[in-house]
């Protein structure tokens, strides 16, 4: 149950410094450098390389995966961090989620310290198991009070396994729920076309 | 330069403030309707959960929205929050031209002729403020007729014993049932209970213009693609506009009623999409803002005579404020239910609204709408892992499987229940926010046992392998159903609006919208908010001298 964390190194997308694209991000679609910049995004997405990040560190990139993917782990379906999950998140936090920036920040150090202090290893290195019972902890509040403070833990675990519901059961335009991962799971036809439903071929 | 002056100023473009718009332009009447969002557009948001009315995880699609608005929310330890609308404690139900019209799940309920008068229906409740309406079922009925006949309602009460009287059948034939609804009805028929199509402001066949339902998954929450949802921005607001008599302000946010010192109100004071200030002087207004935001204008609007708001003197804006608490039951079935047509509630049961031994009122039962995969992560039963393996297997195991019987359990109203202003908090354009305290009357919880009851035995009359009870919290109630606030009344010192809507103590200033009702039926509200607009309207025509008001 031990899970790789996709290559932490934010990129320097060609042409395009991680700082700029933030700003391009910021600025929507005004001007066409806007346009140019997310189209470089875009490409490397299909390229299937590591995402640029807009938030998370590699470090809290690499413990908020193992963490997520404990969440909804993948099997013969993928799981939270290959459905994307880390990147809606990371987009959202510079965007509709932007308050949630220092629980993110707080909490995921809370969690690297509880990890090291319990186990003497960081969180994405235990395994799979040892994850499982820690993020029970997480989730129950019962971790060493003196590394928890604002996030508690039990309200860091209720925002996280929130948005990571929201980015593997999304809309993919939100940066989640790759090639529709969950839809499919589920046996939903996606994309949900307009009228799809008036033809008996396409039922789902 | 100030703005000509015009005979009435609408405030809010929803259900209410459409059919007042298109009523008073109709009768000759210039007409200013102000909305603070925007015309709906389904292709900005199309079919995506996070961006619902329903599930606005990423923000509200038909507003308001997370940058300009907030509210202030008193948590029961008495520390306060300050709340985005995106955030459920915010009580949101819309922004935009058509209001919650445009994104409603559209069913379209008369309510029984019990629900106005629950007081002597029923007696006092200890610590409510239970009362009857100043108006009948009676009186409303020719406006119902109205709404069904004007906005387009689909449905069938044939078989609905339950059924207030009506002159006219409803002017669509009633949507087929679908897989569940299916079951539902044998099930409940032998139970000895009365199944009947819901009524819907939807177009089952062309209408008015309009196309029949294509049966979208995502209908609930979203705008409709084919404009088969009748909402006051595809049925009234464009008559309004056809008179030449009413012009449409969008993205305009009223700040103020201005209240002069003899008790008449003389303009509107609002921001244009500019952030521009403006007044509108006008003949009379009418205020169809929600429960909650025709609440604060009145509270916002502090004058000579009124100095602790619009009608305020006894201190009953924004009281009881009421909603709806949602609840039933959830079955597995034995095989699939799902159905890829949307939006789901089908079929309906009004054998609970009233009539049962020892309790207050109740509630219609219907099955549910469609819940999409983000939401559905909820639907579980009790002690269910939130989490892991458990929780992907629930999901891809349960998702065409679940059966669902939900209703809205009419609420008992309490004083403390209310929305005022904030001291300090304030909107992006400098405005005092919404203030809301209190909770449900705990009479509620009691009702509520009682329907999820009765869902859970028809659920396990349709052969639900598992089954297991919905419930609702014990703090406030508004949202989408929200109401109350303004409540209409004979008595000046015990209401905030005569039987007409007409404030009392400023002659020519009304409210049309569910802050009137007194008691908010065990149906969603909508079809009576347009009803009671057309009532209201009608007054307000009847009463016009050409060039002031009575």
């Amino acid at each position: 149950m031990g899970v790789q964390p996709q290559d932490p190194t934010p990129p320097a997308t060609p042409g395009v410094s991680r700082r700029t694209a933030i700003r391009m991000i910021a600025v929507g679609s005004a001007g066409v450098a806007a346009g140019v910049g997310l189209t470089a995004v875009v490409a490397r997405r299909d390229r299937g390389a590591a995402r640029p990040r807009f938030f998370f560190s590699p470090r809290e990139e690499a413990t908020l995966a193992a963490f997520c993917e404990q969440l909804i782990p993948g099997d013969d379906v993928p799981g939270a961090v290959e459905a994307g999950v880390i990147d809606f998140i990371d987009l959202q936090l510079v965007g509709p989620h932007s308050r949630f920036q220092g629980l993110y920040r707080a909490g995921i150090l809370s969690l690297q310290n509880t990890s090291l202090r319990l186990h003497g290893l960081p969180f994405e290195d235990l395994d799979g198991p040892v994850q499982t019972e820690l993020v029970s902890r997480v989730e129950k509040g019962s971790c060493p009070a003196d590394l928890w403070g604002d996030p508690s833990a039990s309200a860091f675990f209720g925002v996280v396994l929130d948005h990571t519901r929201q980015g593997f059961y999304g809309s993919p335009r939100h940066g989640g729920n790759r090639g529709y991962a969950s839809y499919r799971m589920m046996g939903l036809a996606y994309p949900n076309l307009i009228g799809q439903n008036r033809y008996p071929a396409e039922r789902g | 330069m100030p703005l000509p002056r015009v005979n009435v100023v609408v405030v809010g473009a929803g259900a209410g403030g459409g059919v007042v718009a298109k009523e008073l332009a109709e009768a000759g009447l210039t007409v200013v309707l102000m909305e603070r969002g925007d015309w709906p557009h389904y292709d900005r948001h199309n079919d995506d959960e996070l961006v619902s009315q329903r599930s606005p995880a990423l923000g509200n699609p038909y507003g308001p929205d997370d940058a300009r608005y907030r509210r202030v929310v008193v948590n029961p330890g008495g520390s306060t929050s300050v709340v985005l609308p995106s955030e459920g404690a915010y009580s949101n139900n819309a922004g935009c031209v058509g209001g919650g019209t445009v994104s409603c799940g559209a069913m379209a309920w008369r309510y029984m002729p019990q629900d106005f008068r629950m007081r002597s229906t029923y007696g006092a409740v200890e610590g409510s403020t239970l009362e009857d309406w100043p108006l009948g079922y009676d009186d409303l009925e020719p406006y119902y007729e109205k709404a069904e006949y004007e906005f387009g309602v689909a449905g069938d009460y044939s078989e609905n014993p339950f059924g207030a009287p009506r002159r006219r059948p409803f002017p669509m034939p009633a949507f087929p049932y679908n897989r569940e609804g299916r079951q539902v009805v044998e099930a409940t028929r032998r139970l000895g209970l009365h199944p009947f199509p819901i009524p819907m402001l939807r177009n089952s066949v062309p209408y008015n213009g309009r196309p029949a339902c294509i049966h979208m998954r995502s209908c609930v929450g979203f705008a409709c693609p084919v404009d088969a949802k009748s909402g006051s921005q595809n049925t009234v607001i464009p008559r309004a506009l056809a008179t030449g008599n009413c012009e449409l302000r969008t993205g305009c946010v009223v700040a103020e009623i201005k209240v002069d010192d003899r008790g008449r109100a003389r303009a509107v004071r609002y921001f244009d999409p500019e952030g521009r200030g403006w007044e509108q002087e006008c003949d009379l207004v009418v205020v169809s803002a929600s429960a909650t935001e025709t609440a604060r204008l009145l509270l916002n609007s502090k004058s000579k005579l009124f100095p602790n708001g619009a009608g305020n003197n006894h201190d009953w804006v924004g009281r009881n404020f009421q909603g709806h608490g949602y609840t039933g039951a959830f079955g597995i079935s034995e095989g699939e239910v799902y159905e890829e047509a949307g939006p789901g509630a089908t079929v309906a049961i009004c054998d609970y609204n009233h009539g049962n031994p020892g309790l207050v009122g109740g509630g219609m039962l219907a099955n549910e709408f469609i819940v999409l995969p983000y939401s559905f992560c909820d639907v579980r039963p009790p002690g269910e892992p939130r989490w892991g393996k458990a929780h992907k297997d629930f999901q891809r195991r349960y998702y065409k499987r679940i059966m669902r019987l939900y209703g809205p359990v009419q609420e008992i109203p309490n004083f403390s229940a209310r929305v005022e202003v904030d001291p300090a908090v304030r909107d992006a354009w400098g405005i005092p926010v919404c203030r809301l305290s209190g909770g449900r009357h705990p009479y509620d919880q009691k009702l509520g046992e009682f329907m999820s009851a009765n869902a859970e035995r028809i659920l396990k009359e349709m052969g639900a392998t598992r089954t297991w009870r919905g419930r609702f919290g014990t703090g406030l109630s508004g949202g989408q159903h929200q109401a109350g606030t303004c409540r209409m009344g004979n008595d000046p010192a015990t209401s905030v609006t005569n039987r007409f809507g007409q404030v009392h103590g400023i002659d020519n200033l009304f409210v049309a919208d569910a802050s009137l009702h007194v008691t908010n039926g065990g149906f969603n509200p909508v079809l009576t908010i347009m009803a009671l607009a057309y009532w209201v309207s009608g007054h307000i025509a009847s009463g016009w001298k050409g060039g002031g008001f009575r």
